[in-house]
């Protein structure tokens, strides 16, 4: 049986992996796409952790489902904002993105 | 119904009626009906308390009520008002109906009157609560709009000022906020009633050695103390007319009321110990101001360092702690906020057709405006203390008073503080001889017009208090020394 | 006696009518309302005096003093308050008369003098608050009430010096009076402050009760700087005398305080308010005399040096109304002088009582002087000797009455002067030498620069007049010539029988040596003057190129105005208050303004963490919750 640890260190290393991505991309795809990355790693980790410590719960089965279902809408809502954020300035560079600040 | 909440809700009232109106005619209506009716009310407040007082001469608070706010916290609105308040209150609602006649002709007429009525109602609102929370929060709402009012309304290096009065007034408030948090732990955390923790409860003396200096400063910044005054040069010469006139005239008299019914009432023991520390400071204030106001230019350059000097007499004679004093103390505050009142109004006055304040710019203005001139004159001479104006009882009442103090200490102090009449006949006679005598400096103010009736009424109005005051000074005195009894009886009893 | 209140009550109310409707009157009626007003003034302290003497007089044979009305005007403390009322006594009741007679002459005259001038409404109306103030002064019934009308004087003076408000130099003149006064007055607070603080009572009655006793007794016995208090206490109620009264070194501001119009300068300084100082310490004479004899024997030095001092300014002066000021000075130093050689109680008190009898005489005929001094300016429109000479042809009234004046301030008998001045000298003769001789050198100075002035204006010579100068009409004149009665005859009222320091009356004769020795001094100076100035001659000049250095100090008034000026303007103004502005505007502001850049600096740079760039914060975030996983994992 593959060990608890196992699943742990390919959730961490995609944990970090998304926030590396995260802090250093410009794009806002990809910087996207490197928050979907941290988030299925803290999936990972309440499915592996649901499935060994407590086997006899769901709770974090659902948080799992729970989780991909929000990280769905959230990647619908921040792929909306990307389109009219190209609309705005032209092109999907997070640091083109000053509209707003004061 | 208490005639007391009057006080708070004809502002409200005149808020609500702003926001409805439009046009000039309908917004100088409502203020000059408010501030009327604030005066009318006034007057049947003087007639209901003299009749109180005389039904129970040993109540010290009258008229008390007292809704609860916040039961966990015991914050509650307690409304009660002795003779010092009600002097106070008078003497606000003077200002505050002349001061609408002297902001006759402003631009953004309708916003400028809503946060005057603001200001109208936090001031109102300390002087008739005795609840500390009550009292902070509306010293709060009495210093807020001054920012705005300044800001928007004022002239000259207005941002500046407007932001420097309002940063040094507010540092000054947020060591009341702990003083007065301070007190309610320090007390027992059971009421923020002043009454009752001056007569039920008792803060300890090591408490008070560090809450006396934080609530005194706090209130002295408000009232212009050594070195915490710069604020107030600055903030009276950007600001507009009126709103001089409330600062000077009423909102630095919230300092000098906190002073005396907060931190000298509630902490005795750390006045008798403290108290010459802060008796230094106001003694410097007095002669201070007075020397700076001899070489300023700017008339209300000149008008505010002499505020400085006056109200640093005033925290002078309340930390004489004695009852001639402390009542001369009262008297000042009013004759102060009159004098001022009425020197503001004029330099608007003169300013508003002259468009200067310099006064080597003017001279001979008598010629130009008899009326405008004999009122500023008046307000010199009730300023250097001439006898049959406000200021000469109320400066001799703190002189007499502050020397009945045995000790060298004192008694030097003393005479250092009655030095300041000296200097004050020098600028004061300086400043009039310069721009209301003379030969005409200035050609292009040949014609200028006199005061027009508005503007009359204003100075009008203040002259017959500081008259009135003047000739009667032994009825204001009287219930001023009634009530500062309550207070002395509890500072002579701790010594 | 109930009605003596009106003598306060109707000069206040002519000046609140004056002061509030007189711009809308014509300015010879308000003129006209003025005077009556003064005219009834003028009964009703004649009927007082008539009363106080004569009908209900003296009580075992004391002058006793009445205290018809009375009230409690401003409480401090429960022993301590101020009352105000009436107190007549002999000095109040003479006074009284002597402020309304002088008044009302004045406005008389100016009726004439005034007449045309900008602001004749505003004139009377402060006419009525002077007279008002005046007379508050000398009936006040405790030293505060004093003090409140003593400041009222001084603020009347100041409007009335300063009338000619478009004059720069009149306009720097009121305030200097103003100031100068007020310093004194300073002084006299404090001086009031010890005093009460003590004796616990500001009233007169009680301080000078049984030869003063309340005050030897109270002061507990306390020094500072080598006096006692209570020594202390009388020196700086005496300084705000001095100022008032122009006592040497402060009496700067009064021949400043010329610039006022004539009529102004005959009442107020040189009849009434300058000899409130004198009679400040006549009021308090027992308090003086028995609390602190020093501070008298200081008050008679000071005195006969003034005299001196001014009338040596006086002899080289060309203003004619300066030289008259410089009289003033020099005639109410002697009245002060008297005072601090007196005594106290019968013959002793001849002191008290010839200076009193000196305050008497010497108003009437100073008014005079001035009110003809006036008509002469007035018909030269100068002030300047030079301008003038040869007028006795053209004015006779003016010439002949003033010639009166002149002689009843040198002291010839039997003028007014003569015998008052007498008295004077007769008790510094019996109690200081020193002083009786200094005073007598004063008399022949006082004789000689009267005549001078005399013949000056009206022989010596012939000038060219543009216009030719007339005599003055009618509501001018008249003054002149009451004046010039009063001037001749006030000398024969035994004076002694009414005034005197304990309130008994005493015989008073006339010493023969020393009135020999005074008119021979007054006879010297006016023969000087006689042949130095009647006729044009170069010998003024000769003179005055002999005693170069004394001329020059003496027309330049000794260099005191510089000093006033210095101290002012540099002491004051550079020394003082330019550093203290400084101070305040560049260390108390710029620390204010410093802890507001400060904050600023500092919150700029902090503003850099909150940059808006979300990269970043997740990057601070995540090395804080790495830094917050490294450090649970070392320490717990």
């Amino acid at each position: 049986m593959i060990k608890l640890e196992y699943y742990l260190i390919v959730s961490t290393l995609m944990f970090f992996i998304g926030i590396f991505g995260f802090i250093t991309r410009k794009s806002m795809i990809a910087i996207l796409i490197s928050l979907e990355l941290v988030l299925n790693a803290v999936e990972i980790n309440f499915a592996a952790f649901n499935r060994y410590l407590f086997p006899e719960q769901m709770e974090g089965m659902f948080f799992t489902i729970f989780g991909i279902a929000i990280t769905a809408a959230e990647t619908a809502v921040a792929l909306a904002i990307i389109i009219n954020a190209y609309r705005l300035i032209g092109d999907i560079n997070i640091n083109d993105a000053t509209k707003l600040k004061g | 119904m208490n005639i007391l909440s009057l006080f708070v809700l004809i502002p409200v009232l005149m808020i609500l009626f702003l926001f409805l109106s439009k046009e000039m005619k309908t917004i100088r209506t409502i203020m000059v009906a408010g501030a009327s009716a604030l005066l009318a009310v006034t007057a049947v407040l003087i007639v209901v308390f003299l009749k109180e007082r005389a039904a129970n001469p040993d109540a010290e608070m009258l008229l008390v009520q007292s809704w609860t706010w916040y039961k966990p916290l015991n914050i509650a609105m307690t409304l009660g008002v002795d003779g010092i308040s009600v002097v106070m209150i008078a003497l606000s609602s003077i200002i505050v109906f002349t001061g609408v006649f002297s902001s006759w002709n402003m631009n953004m007429a309708k916003e400028f009157f809503l946060w005057y009525c603001l200001l109208t109602i936090g001031v109102f609102g300390f002087f008739i609560t005795i609840d500390l929370f009550s009292m902070f929060m509306f010293y709060e709402v009495a210093l807020i709009p001054m920012y705005l009012l300044i800001g928007l309304w004022g002239t000259g290096k207005k941002e500046y000022s407007a932001m420097k009065l309002t940063l040094m007034l507010m540092g000054g408030s947020a060591f009341l906020m702990i003083g007065i948090i301070g007190i309610y732990f320090a007390s027992g955390a059971t009421t923020f009633n002043l009454l009752e923790i001056a007569n039920n409860l008792h803060i300890p003396i090591e408490q008070q050695r560090w809450i006396f200096p934080a609530t005194f400063l706090g209130f002295g910044v408000l009232g212009a103390l050594f070195p915490f005054h710069t604020w107030s040069p600055d903030g009276h010469a950007a600001a507009p007319t009126s709103v001089s006139m409330l600062h000077a005239g009423v909102l630095m008299k919230l300092g000098g009321y906190g002073c005396f019914r907060v931190a000298i009432y509630l902490m005795p023991e750390a006045a008798h110990e403290l108290g010459w520390i802060f008796l230094i400071l106001t003694g410097i204030s007095v002669v201070y101001g007075a020397f700076s106001a001899v070489v300023q230019t700017d008339l209300k350059y000149i008008n505010a360092y002499s505020s400085v000097s006056h109200c640093g007499l005033v925290l002078f004679a309340i930390l004489m702690l004695n009852q001639t004093a402390m009542t001369g103390a009262v008297m000042q505050m009013l004759s102060h906020g009159l004098m001022t009142a009425l020197f503001f109004a004029l330099i608007g006055l003169i300013y508003g057709r002259t468009h200067t304040r310099d006064i080597r710019e003017m001279g001979g203005l008598m010629k130009i405006m008899p009326f405008a001139s004999v009122c500023y004159v008046i307000a010199g001479l009730a300023s250097l203390g001439l006898p049959g104006l406000s200021g000469f009882v109320a400066e001799m009442t703190i002189f007499v008073g502050a020397f009945q103090n045995t000790g060298v200490f004192y008694t030097v102090l003393t005479i250092v503080a009655c030095c300041s009449i000296v200097i004050t006949a020098v600028y004061i006679l300086r400043t009039v001889g310069k721009i209301l005598y003379g030969p005409i400096q200035d050609t292009h103010h040949i014609g200028l017009p006199d005061a027009a009736w508005y503007e009359k009424v204003s100075a009008v109005g203040l002259i017959v208090a500081i008259v009135f005051m003047g000739f009667y000074p032994f009825g204001i005195s009287n219930i001023i020394s009634e009530s500062v009894l309550p207070i002395i009886t509890k500072l002579s009893t701790v010594i | 006696m109930e009605y003596s209140i009106l003598i306060l009550i109707t000069p206040f109310v002519l000046f609140l009518f004056l002061g509030l409707v007189g711009g809308k009157l014509k300015p010879n009626l308000a003129g006209i309302i003025g005077t009556l007003g003064m005219g009834f003034c003028s009964v009703l302290a004649y009927s007082i005096a008539y009363q106080y003497f004569f009908v209900i007089g003296k009580t075992a044979d004391t002058w006793q003093s009445v205290i018809p009305f009375s009230f409690e005007w401003l409480r401090f403390t429960e022993l301590l308050h101020i009352d105000l009322g009436i107190l007549l006594d002999p000095i109040s009741v003479m006074m009284l008369v002597v402020i309304t007679t002088v008044s009302l002459m004045v406005h008389i005259y100016s009726l004439g003098y005034m007449h045309g001038e900008d602001g004749f409404q505003r004139y009377y109306a402060f006419l009525s608050l002077f007279s008002f103030s005046m007379l508050g002064l000398v009936v006040a019934t405790n030293i505060f009430q004093m003090y409140i009308f003593w400041e009222l004087v001084g603020v009347s003076s100041y409007s009335l010096i300063g009338f000619y408000y478009q004059k720069p130099s009149a306009v720097r003149a009121s305030k200097k009076a103003f100031i100068v006064t007020r310093f004194a007055d300073l002084g006299f607070l404090v001086g009031i402050l010890i005093l009460s603080y003590y004796t616990k009572t500001f009233d007169f009655a009680a301080l000078t009760a049984n030869n003063a006793e309340l005050v030897t007794t109270s002061f507990a016995g306390g020094t500072f700087m080598g006096l006692s208090l209570v020594s202390w206490a009388l020196a700086l109620i005496f300084m705000g005398g001095a100022g008032k009264s122009a006592m040497f070194p402060l009496h700067i501001w009064l021949p400043d305080a010329m610039e006022g119009p004539t009529p102004v300068s005959a009442l107020i300084h040189a009849a009434t308010m300058v000899v409130a100082g004198v009679f400040l310490v006549a009021r308090l004479f027992p308090v003086y005399i028995f609390g602190a004899p020093e501070v008298l024997t200081m008050i008679a030095y000071i005195g006969a040096f003034t005299a001196l001092f001014a009338a040596v300014i006086a002899i080289t002066q060309t203003d004619i109304k300066r030289v008259l000021a410089f009289s003033t000075i020099s005639q109410i130093a002697y009245m002060m002088a008297a005072l601090g050689v007196s005594g106290y109680g019968d013959h002793d008190g001849l002191g008290y009582m010839s200076s009193m009898f000196h305050l008497f005489t010497h108003a009437f005929f100073k008014a005079l002087l001035f009110l003809g001094a006036g008509s002469v300016i007035h018909a030269v429109h100068s002030n300047e000797m030079k301008d003038m000479g040869g007028l006795h042809k053209y004015m006779k009234i003016t010439s002949i009455t003033f010639f009166i004046a002149c002689l009843a301030i040198a002291g010839i008998p039997p003028f007014s002067g003569f015998f008052s001045k007498d008295e004077i000298l007769a008790a510094a003769f019996h109690n200081q030498p020193l002083i009786f001789w200094t005073l007598w050198v004063v008399a022949g100075l006082t004789a000689f620069y009267m005549f001078r002035l005399y013949f000056g204006v009206f022989f010596n010579g012939k000038r060219d007049y543009h216009h030719k100068p007339h005599e003055s009409g009618f509501t001018m004149a008249l003054p002149l010539i009451i004046l010039a009665v009063f001037s001749i005859f006030t000398g024969f009222i035994p004076f002694s029988e009414y005034i005197s320091s304990d309130g008994k009356p005493f015989d008073m004769h006339i010493d023969m040596t020393v009135a020999t020795l005074s008119v021979v001094a007054a006879i010297v100076g006016i023969a000087v003057a006689y042949v130095l100035y009647f006729k044009d001659s170069e010998k003024p000049a000769m003179l005055a190129n002999r005693f170069k250095g004394l001329y020059t100090l003496s027309i330049n008034k000794f260099y005191l105005d510089e000093v006033w000026l210095f101290v002012t303007k540099k002491v004051i103004f550079n020394c003082i208050s330019r550093p203290i502005a400084w101070f305040d505007k560049q260390v108390i502001d710029g620390t204010m303004d410093n802890i507001a850049n400060v904050t600023q600096k500092v919150s700029h740079r902090v503003r850099f963490l909150q940059s808006g760039h979300t990269q970043r914060y997740i990057a601070f975030f995540v090395m804080g919750a790495i830094l917050i996983a490294i450090a649970v994992f070392i320490f717990v």
